[in-house]
Order: C-alpha cells, then sequence, then structure tokens
C-alpha cells in the first residue's frame, strides 16, 4: 500500500445545538486504503462522513484533501463521490440517466457518457438496465445503481454511508464481495461506514472504532480483533467477556481470585486493569485441570460451535467451543497465556466516555 | 379455505356498508344536481323542448368577451399565484426548523377567514377614497385608480387563491428527500442546475394541483369580480350568476354553465397531461 496520505482530518470538532458530535477528531485517510468507520448509533460516523463529503462544515479543525484545505469547498467542487444510505436516485430519471447525471455536467461527449453507462452497469452486474426507472428495482439493484453513478465519476474517494444497511444477510454477503472486487478493480479510496462489526472486520484495510464523537482504536481487523485498546472496543467487536482484575506482576494477572499466566508487562505491580477473554479462546476441561472450575449454566447450539455459559467465581464465563458440555456439569477453565488482553482502566476523557457506554 | 371465505365476504359487507353514506352523499350533492343542471341547459324555458339555445348563448359577443377575459385574468393570477408561491415553498422547505410548520400555517391562515369578508376588505382598502389611497395622499404621492378594473380583481384572485397554491407546492418540496439534493450537489451539480434537474421536475405533482387549485375557482369566480370590478368588469361567473339571480332564468344560466365545465375540464386534462403522471396526486 502506498503510504500516502490523501485525506487529513486535523482537530475537527463539530456541534449541534450545542451537543459535541465529534470532539477533536484527528484522522488521516491514504491512498488507495479502505477505511472503516465502526460504531454505535449516534456515535457521529454520518457526521464525519458528511465533513468530508462537504454537506457540513465542522465548527473547528481543517479537513485536507490531497495537501490543499478544503473545509470550506462546496460539495459539487470535491473529488469524492458519495453513496447514501437509501440510495438517493433520482427517481424521475432513468437509470442511464441517472449514471449520466455527473458525465453531463462535465460536459463528456455522447459517446464517452454511452459507453461509461455501458462500463458501469456491467461492472455492477446489471447490464440492459438503462432504460429502467428505479422505483422499478430492487433495494439491492437500486443500491448497486447508486454505486454506479457515483463511479463513473472516477473519484479519488468513495464515500459510502451504510450501502448495504437495508439489504438482507445474502445479499448483503454478495455486495461485499462485490464492492471489495471493485475496490481492487478501480484503484478508488473508500470510506465506508457501518455499524455491523462483522462487514467491518471481513472488507476494511483500517477500522476506526468510534464512540460519542471519540476514536476509540484505529487499526487493521486483526489488531483490532486481538488486542482491543479498552472494554468499548473489546465489547463492540465480536463478543467477549471483559472481567476486572489485578495485574500481580508482570506476566501474572489475578482474575477473579485465581493467578493466570499471561504475556503482558508494563503494568506495574498489584495495579487493577481490565481483562479481555474471547469465549473462542476458554478451553473447557476436567475440573482439576482447570485454573478455576464452575459449572455449566446454559448450552446453544449455534450451527459453527455451542455456546457455553460457566458460572465460577462469580463470574458467567461466554464459551465458544466445538465440543459440547451439558448443562450442571463441572469443567475447569483454562486460557492460553497469549489469550489473555490485559487492558488499562479508563482514564482519559476519551476512555470514560467508553466507560459510560458499557 | 374454508376459513377464508366468510372473512372475504365480511370485508366485502364492510365496505359495502361503509360506502354507503359516501355514495348518498355522492348521489344528493353531485350526480342529482349535475343532472339537473343538463336537464335545464338543454331545455327551453318557455316550452321546455329539447333545445341547443342555452348553449349557444356563449356565442354572443358580450358573453365570448366576458368567457375570454376570464381565461386571461385566471391564467394570469395562476401564473402571478406560481411565481410567488413557488420561492416561498422553497423557503418554507429549507428552514428545517421547529417553527417551520408554524410559518406554514402562517401564510395559508388567511384560508381560515370567510373569503368574502377578505374581499370586502380589499375593496375598502382599494376604493377611490380607500385606506390606500388616504395613505398615499397623505405621503403626497398620486392616487391609483386600481378598483373596478381587471388589475383589481387579478389582485383579489392572487390574495384569495394563493394558499391553495403555497400548500401542494409546500406539501411536495418537504416530501423530496434531502440526500437527493445532495447527491446533485456531490455529482457536481451547483443550485442553479440541481433546482432544474432535480428539485423541480420532483414538485412537478404539486405544480400541477397548485395550479388546477388557483385556476378553476379563478375561472369561476363572481364574487371577486363583483366586489373588486363593480359592474364594469363582467367576467363569465357574472354573466352565468345574473342569469340565475337577475334574470331567474335557470336554462340560460345552466347552459352556460355546462359550457365553463366543458373548459375547466379542458384546463385540467391539459395539465395533467404535463405532469407525467406516475400515478401521483393527480386530478383527473
Ligand atoms: N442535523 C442535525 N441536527 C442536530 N443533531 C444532529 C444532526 N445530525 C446529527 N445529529 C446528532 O449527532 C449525533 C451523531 O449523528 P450521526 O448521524 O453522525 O450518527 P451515526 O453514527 O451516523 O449514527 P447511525 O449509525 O444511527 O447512522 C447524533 O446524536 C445525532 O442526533
Ligand atoms: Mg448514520
Amino acid at each position: 500500500m502506498i503510504d500516502n496520505k490523501l485525506i487529513e482530518l486535523v482537530n475537527i470538532t463539530k456541534r449541534y445545538d450545542g451537543n459535541i458530535v465529534i470532539d477533536d477528531l484527528n484522522l488521516y485517510i491514504r491512498e488507495n486504503e479502505f477505511l472503516t468507520l465502526l460504531g454505535p448509533s449516534g456515535c457521529g460516523k454520518t457526521t464525519t462522513l458528511r465533513i468530508i463529503g462537504g454537506f457540513e462544515t465542522p465548527d473547528e479543525g481543517k479537513v485536507i484533501f490531497d495537501g490543499k484545505d478544503i473545509t470550506k469547498l462546496p460539495p459539487n467542487e470535491r473529488q469524492l463521490n458519495t453513496v447514501f444510505q437509501k440510495y438517493a436516485l433520482f427517481t424521475h430519471m432513468t437509470i442511464a440517466d441517472n449514471i449520466a447525471f455527473g458525465l453531463k455536467i462535465k460536459k463528456k461527449s455522447k459517446q464517452y457518457i454511452k459507453d461509461k453507462i455501458k462500463y458501469a452497469l456491467k461492472l455492477v452486474n446489471l447490464d440492459g438496465y438503462e432504460n429502467r426507472m428505479p422505483d422499478s428495482l430492487s433495494g439491492g439493484q437500486q443500491q448497486r445503481i447508486a454505486i454506479a453513478r457515483a463511479i463513473v465519476n472516477e473519484p479519488k474517494v468513495l464515500l459510502l454511508d451504510e450501502p448495504l444497511g437495508a439489504l438482507d444477510l445474502k445479499l448483503r454477503q454478495d455486495m461485499q464481495y462485490e464492492l471489495i472486487r471493485l475496490k481492487n478493480e478501480l484503484g478508488i479510496t473508500f470510506v465506508y461506514v457501518t455499524h455491523d462489526q462483522e462487514e467491518a472486520l471481513t472488507m476494511s484495510d483500517t477500522i476506526m472504532v468510534m464512540n460519542q464523537g471519540y476514536i476509540q482504536q484505529i487499526g487493521t481487523p486483526e489488531d483490532i480483533y486481538n488486542e482491543p485498546k479498552n472494554a468499548f472496543v473489546a465489547d463492540f467487536i465480536g463478543e467477549s467477556n471483559i472481567i476486572s482484575a489485578t495485574m500481580v506482576r508482570d506476566k501474572l494477572v489475578n482474575i477473579l481470585g485465581a493467578d493466570f499466566p499471561c504475556v503482558d508487562i508494563g503494568f506495574g505491580e498489584n495495579k487493577p486493569v481490565d481483562v479481555v477473554i474471547r469465549p473462542e479462546d476458554i478451553d473447557l476441561v476436567a475440573p482439576q485441570n482447570g485454573t478455576i472450575s464452575g459449572r455449566v449454566t446454559s448450552l446453544i447450539f449455534k450451527g459453527v460451535h455451542y455456546e457455553m455459559e460457566v458460572m465460577a467465581n462469580g463470574f458467567e464465563w461466554l464459551v465458544h467451543s466445538t465440543d459440547m458440555s451439558p448443562v450442571g456439569s463441572e469443567v475447569g477453565i483454562h486460557v492460553d497465556p497469549f489469550d489473555i488482553q490485559i487492558m488499562n482502566k479508563p482514564e482519559s476523557e476519551d476512555e470514560k466516555a467508553s466507560a459510560n457506554e458499557l | 379455505m374454508a376459513l377464508f371465505v366468510p372473512v372475504n365476504f365480511m370485508k366485502r359487507k364492510n365496505t359495502v356498508l361503509l360506502a354507503t353514506p359516501y355514495g348518498l352523499w355522492i348521489t344528493g350533492f353531485t350526480i342529482i344536481p349535475l343532472l339537473m343542471v343538463v336537464y335545464y341547459g338543454f331545455t327551453s324555458r318557455s316550452t321546455g323542448v329539447l333545445t341547443l339555445d342555452n348553449i349557444k348563448l356563449i356565442s354572443t359577443p358580450e358573453n365570448l368577451k366576458a368567457l375570454w377575459l376570464s381565461v386571461q385574468l385566471s391564467l394570469l393570477s395562476t401564473f402571478l399565484c406560481l411565481l410567488i408561491a413557488y420561492p416561498l415553498a422553497m423557503i418554507l422547505r429549507n428552514m428545517k426548523a421547529k417553527s417551520n410548520s408554524f410559518m406554514v400555517m402562517l401564510f395559508i391562515m388567511p384560508m381560515w377567514m370567510n373569503s368574502l369578508l377578505r374581499i370586502v376588505a380589499w375593496q375598502n382598502i382599494l376604493e377611490k377614497r380607500g385606506i390606500l389611497n388616504t395613505f398615499l395622499s397623505f405621503l403626497h404621492l398620486p392616487a391609483l385608480e386600481i378598483i373596478n378594473t381587471p388589475a383589481a380583481i387579478v389582485f383579489g384572485m392572487v390574495y384569495d387563491f394563493l394558499p391553495f397554491m403555497i400548500l401542494p407546492l409546500y406539501n411536495t418540496l418537504v416530501k423530496i428527500d434531502e440526500n437527493v439534493i445532495n447527491a446533485a450537489h456531490d455529482l457536481g451539480a451547483g443550485n442553479f442546475y440541481t433546482f432544474i434537474k432535480i428539485i423541480f421536475p420532483l414538485s412537478i405533482p404539486g405544480v400541477v394541483s397548485g395550479i388546477t387549485m388557483v385556476f378553476v375557482p379563478s375561472l369561476t369566480t363572481f364574487v371577486i369580480s363583483d366586489i373588486l370590478g363593480g359592474s364594469k368588469v363582467l367576467l363569465i361567473g357574472n354573466v352565468i350568476e345574473q342569469q340565475f339571480q337577475k334574470l331567474n332564468n335557470w336554462n340560460s344560466g345552466s347552459g352556460l354553465s355546462l359550457v365553463l365545465m366543458v373548459f375547466v375540464l379542458l384546463s385540467m386534462t391539459l395539465v395533467a397531461k404535463y405532469d407525467k403522471g406516475e400515478g401521483r396526486t393527480n386530478v383527473l
């Protein structure tokens, strides 16, 4: 990946009626990157995207595009295009006219526009739809037209606001692959908004987890999943056991009264911390072989695995395993040292925002 | 299946029951009066036999002149209403504030007052020695001789019917998704281009109902022309009114009414043609 910063948000703050929606946000997006803004409803994802697109001006801070300050530039003069959440197609125009809209403004030749429409429709697997009206298309088809309408303009950046939000699961998965294919074929930078963590993990090069207007963590999907920086991220990305614990010393943590060996160092001695343990990282063993032991309280078959809850030392442990232990059975809990993720307790303002959410 | 039949039957029975009052209403207040107008319009007053004389009455020079003037003034007032109401509806749409529906209410509030009252009020304002001219002379400006001219009538029509233009326009404009407009900007369109290519075409259903809502009452009014036009300006509405009220000639009045109805129908068809339909609020 080229390490060239294409878009930079510098100290962006946005308020609505005095309420801070984005608080001093800093972010850069590299050329060709697939960046996903991920966070719960109302955390400011759309607002961030609208600031990049130019539909909203920040109260403070700057938007830099390709080295130039574009904070005050209206949307029609920015070299990026948006795919809106509810398609926003022009219902009074044919599909061809919808796709041609941006090209006509750029005064492209008739032949060029015709070729582009054909090419774009092929790209989104809807050849032959030129003369249909948007209303006569299914939701998924309309969304693909919205994407086609944006990409024919060959933008440097495509902004997508929950583009698959309204589609059913199967179609959503198909479209995810389609979008990744498009991105690779066209070499455009994608800024993608979703509140679906699975979608984010599947598609992104980089994920930015947001909550209440703050960035909680930026990193690759692997980083975010395996090394969540705080309890909010851990909880939001996938299922996890988040437990209050004490760091006894380097490489040893006391969880619910039992000492677990771990790999983390530098947290000090006898410091309160949070630990994150993913459900699939817990091994259920014979009671005498576990670090601690408890009793299975619930068992659900989930297809790929069993989901169990184990009551041990006053905590309900969520466990995913392909082996099942029946409800009521006595089991031991074992966790490999590198599967224990240690996090500092929230201190700073940013992290408090996340703590409030939990 | 056995379950379905009674349910279906019940539904149909309910529908029929529910529709009955409306059926009675339409019969009593639309169909019967219409048939009576047709009957009077096509029969002779003295002999009661079938005749076209009442219809042909429109071709006298005075009546033709009145009809032509009605059409002209109605077109003008409709056009002026559109010209005033469109920017206003756009402003109301863009306000997007909580005060927005209150503002809309302010503009359509005159609708709540008696129409006759409002027109008489304007008569007092526009009269030779009315409020307007008193005010002008106070400022040492020349008096305006507006009352009893077609201009006064158009003024009255615009004032009286403007809310009927604002309301449908505003209603279609607020329904346009903000993101559709954003999408146009996003694709490089400036404000003017966005208006021409996106906002206006999407507002056409509102324009069409606005036009019919203003043009039809303008074409048929006699109150406004009576009061603001004196007896100097005769519109087709006044001619018809005279047949009924002064001459007590129901037959000629009905005949002329039928001609006017044909005009209304024609104009509505014409306007509806420009609305590409698509199953929206079509008047016809
Ligand atoms: N025009 C506006 N006026 C007032 N408040 C607004 C406006 N737009 C957004 N907000 C507020 O700003 C906050 C962030 O909104 P935003 O739309 O960015 O959330 P989001 O992360 O996109 O959420 P979602 O996942 O539900 O789409 C919310 O609390 C919202 O109520
Ligand atoms: Mg949103």
